[in-house]
């Protein structure tokens, strides 16, 4: 049974999986020892087939759906705790940028990996931004831009988190013009230059102190 | 009006520079008319656009445009197009772009006075309306300001608009992320073409209202070039993205079936599928574009090109001058060689030679072939509805790719050769009925889209009685 819950997720199969992990739970499997000995490991598989190039992102999110539809089944019955979200995001693209594909793919991956995501969408002035850390307490904040005309509304959002007295947060950015250097000048906390290595770096992010920027990029 | 023969029937008049239907816009530019052109874009560097910086931004197009021009003349440019695309803030305050289309044009009619420098303004404005979850297409500020924008950048002297529409890319997004063809299929098949009728409609309207603009055309920019940089960067199988290429040439089609009359997009890579079926010019990009981003489709983008583009560009400083004047020279001199070739009646050679180097080499350059185009192209005027087209087409690219491999022409990993047979598998499997397809669509992803952005009645607001007071 959880050998099929384990295959199920690495196919993304969100329907069986749901089904063996409501059937594991009747049969008096342990919840706990569900997720971590058979869900979190079908999904570092997962991780790993997509980093060798055997998975694109399709069957990543799928997979990742299909761990939310067993966690869903599971969770309640988990001890406190063991039931908290990998970590709290808010996540936008800056003021006077349209552009969304990888913020959102950014979103997709963090939610399959366990994080709890407020997605503010695009376009989203530093008040927003600072709005929304005022009211979600997120552990990260995550900005995307396409534009280069658009890096310097970064620095400005950045600059407003710290005005308003929420800068503890960590926070990182991304996307296509967006470089370590400018990272670090602007003082953020992490940078990523591809989705999969933003996830990588928010698990990192929330296992270890932040006094220096990870860096996910490519070599 | 809608196409059911092709324009151009014949395959070997497929070329660069040549259209049934040229347009004649600008100073004296007649393009499709025998010639490629130029069309050079360009971009700020990284810079806050605000009032108080509105001088500084004003400064780079004097500085991007003088220089453009300039170039040109030295390297006796037979012709030339500028393209303004304009950024967020431009479109927003559509003051501000017209301001710089006023700058833009009066640049162009001192080269032409002064040089003789034939030349024409493409001015596009940033499709604003996707700002609201769902996006709010028909009505309300975005669309406003965007009408707003286009009237003022007419009058200010835009001999070209166009625009990169996303009219169903609020599911595409979604959809392409899961490889889930009904979504990208009611995306591309449903959503985007009544938007873009609807649009469309609208623009030519009001290109015929005042000014002198042409309606150019719309581009799958949004849904089907993020589709290929995704696949490039690994994230998505390439032959998805070469399917969704396909499938994105019924939705720009579109726009020529409500008044666009070309030239189409830069980036709308599914151009040659249009001037097949409409045999109005296209622009294109490609190995020149490199300034902008990667390209598997570098040489064969060329093929049957009537404008070259370098897509966009920042003005930042090079060792030979600015980055817009250093494209303009290579957009010039890849033209050159192009008119050179065809007024040695060669034109047909060297578009098989610019298919040829690239066409085995990706799936997103093997359905740019073309025998692909004409497959394509000829998969979507049998078809009766953009739904039906859109359909078409994509298993038109499949069957393309499936003979390639199978030929040994096209290479491809077992992962991608599996991904083929899903996204067929899903083709196949569409409901024939659209309205099966929406019903279905609305239920999968709820609230995405909204009906009305579309021309439908607004979902039904169900209300329990009994409770109140």
């Amino acid at each position: 049974m959880s050998d099929l819950l384990y295959d199920a997720i690495l196919k993304g199969d969100a329907t069986t999986a749901a089904i063996l992990a409501r059937q594991a739970i009747d049969q008096g499997s342990a919840p706990g020892q569900m997720v971590t000995r058979r869900m979190i490991p079908a999904m570092d598989e997962v991780g790993r087939r997509f980093e060798r190039g055997d998975y694109f992102v399709p069957e990543l999110l799928l997979s990742g759906r299909a761990m939310k539809a067993a966690l869903n089944i599971v969770r309640p019955l988990l001890a406190s705790g063991a039931a908290e979200p990998a970590g709290k995001v808010v996540i936008g693209t800056v003021q006077g940028d349209l552009h969304d594909i990888g913020k959102n793919l950014v979103a997709a991956l963090l939610e399959g990996g366990g994080f709890q995501v407020h997605d503010l969408g695009v376009d989203v002035s530093p008040s927003r931004f600072v709005e929304a850390v005022q009211q979600k307490a997120p552990d990260i904040v995550a900005l995307s831009a396409l534009l280069t005309v658009t890096l310097p509304a970064m620095r400005t959002t950045l600059d407003a988190l710290g005005r308003a007295g929420v800068r503890e947060q960590v926070r990182w950015v991304g996307g296509a013009p967006v470089t370590r250097q400018y990272a670090e000048e602007i003082g953020a906390d992490g940078y990523s230059d591809n989705a999969f290595g933003a996830v990588r770096m928010a698990r990192t992010l929330m296992e270890n102190s932040c006094d220096a920027i990870p860096n996910s990029s490519h070599p | 009006m809608q196409y059911r023969t092709l324009a151009i029937p014949n395959p070997r008049r497929l070329i660069y520079g040549w259209s049934p239907r040229p347009v004649r816009c600008g100073f004296d530019l007649a393009i499709g008319g025998g010639l490629v052109f130029p069309e050079v874009n360009f971009t700020l560097p990284a810079i806050e656009i605000r009032r108080d910086t509105w001088h500084e931004v004003m400064a780079h197009y004097e500085e991007m445009a003088s220089q453009v021009l300039r170039r040109a003349v030295a390297l006796q440019a037979p012709g030339i197009v500028l393209e303004f695309e304009l950024l967020p803030p431009m479109t927003s305050t559509p003051e501000w772009g017209a301001e710089i289309t006023l700058l833009l044009h009066r640049h162009l009619a001192e080269a032409y006075e002064r040089h003789g420098l034939r030349g024409a303004l493409r001015v596009t404005p940033v499709d604003l309306r996707e700002q609201t979850k769902p996006p709010a297409l028909r009505e309300g500020g975005p669309w406003d300001i965007l009408k707003r924008s286009f009237e003022v950048c007419i009058e200010a002297g835009a001999d070209i608009i166009s625009i990169e529409s996303v009219g169903g890319k609020e599911l595409h997004d979604r959809a392409l992320m899961y490889a889930d063809m009904n979504g990208i299929a009611f995306a591309l098949g449903v959503l985007a073409p009544r938007d873009i009728a609807w649009l469309w409609e609208r623009i030519a309207g009001l290109c015929q209202s005042g000014g002198h603009a042409v309606p150019g055309g719309d581009s799958a920019c949004g849904f089907a070039n993020t589709a290929m940089q995704l696949a490039h960067q690994k994230m998505l199988p390439e032959v998805l993205a070469a399917v969704v290429r396909a499938m994105s040439a019924p939705r720009s089609l579109a726009a020529f079936e409500h008044g666009a009359a070309g030239p189409s997009k830069d980036c709308a890579y599914e151009g040659p599928v249009i001037k097949a079926i409409t045999g109005c010019p296209i622009s294109m990009e490609g190995k020149s574009a490199t300034c902008a981003h990667f390209s598997p489709v570098g040489n064969i983008a060329a093929g049957v090109c009537d404008l070259w583009s370098n897509e966009s560009v920042q003005n930042v400083r090079l060792l030979s001058g600015n980055a817009p004047e250093a494209y303009t020279e290579l957009l010039a001199y890849d033209c050159r060689l192009m008119n050179v070739a065809a007024s040695k009646g060669q034109a047909l050679l060297l578009r098989d030679w610019l298919s040829e180097s690239d066409e085995d080499l990706s799936p997103q350059a093997a359905v740019l072939s073309p025998a692909a185009t004409f497959r394509i192209a000829r998969a979507i005027v049998a078809a009766d509805t953009p739904y039906g087209r859109t359909i078409a087409a994509g298993m038109a690219a499949v069957a393309e790719l499936r003979e390639r491999i199978a030929a040994g022409r096209l290479k491809l990993s077992p992962q991608e050769i599996e991904w083929l047979g899903r996204i067929e598998n899903q083709l196949r499997a569409l409901p024939p009925d659209e309205e099966e397809l929406r019903s279905e669509i609305q239920e999968r992803y709820p609230g995405v889209f909204a009906p009305a952005s579309y021309g439908w009645p607004p979902a039904p607001v169900l209300v329990a009685a009994g409770a109140a007071g």
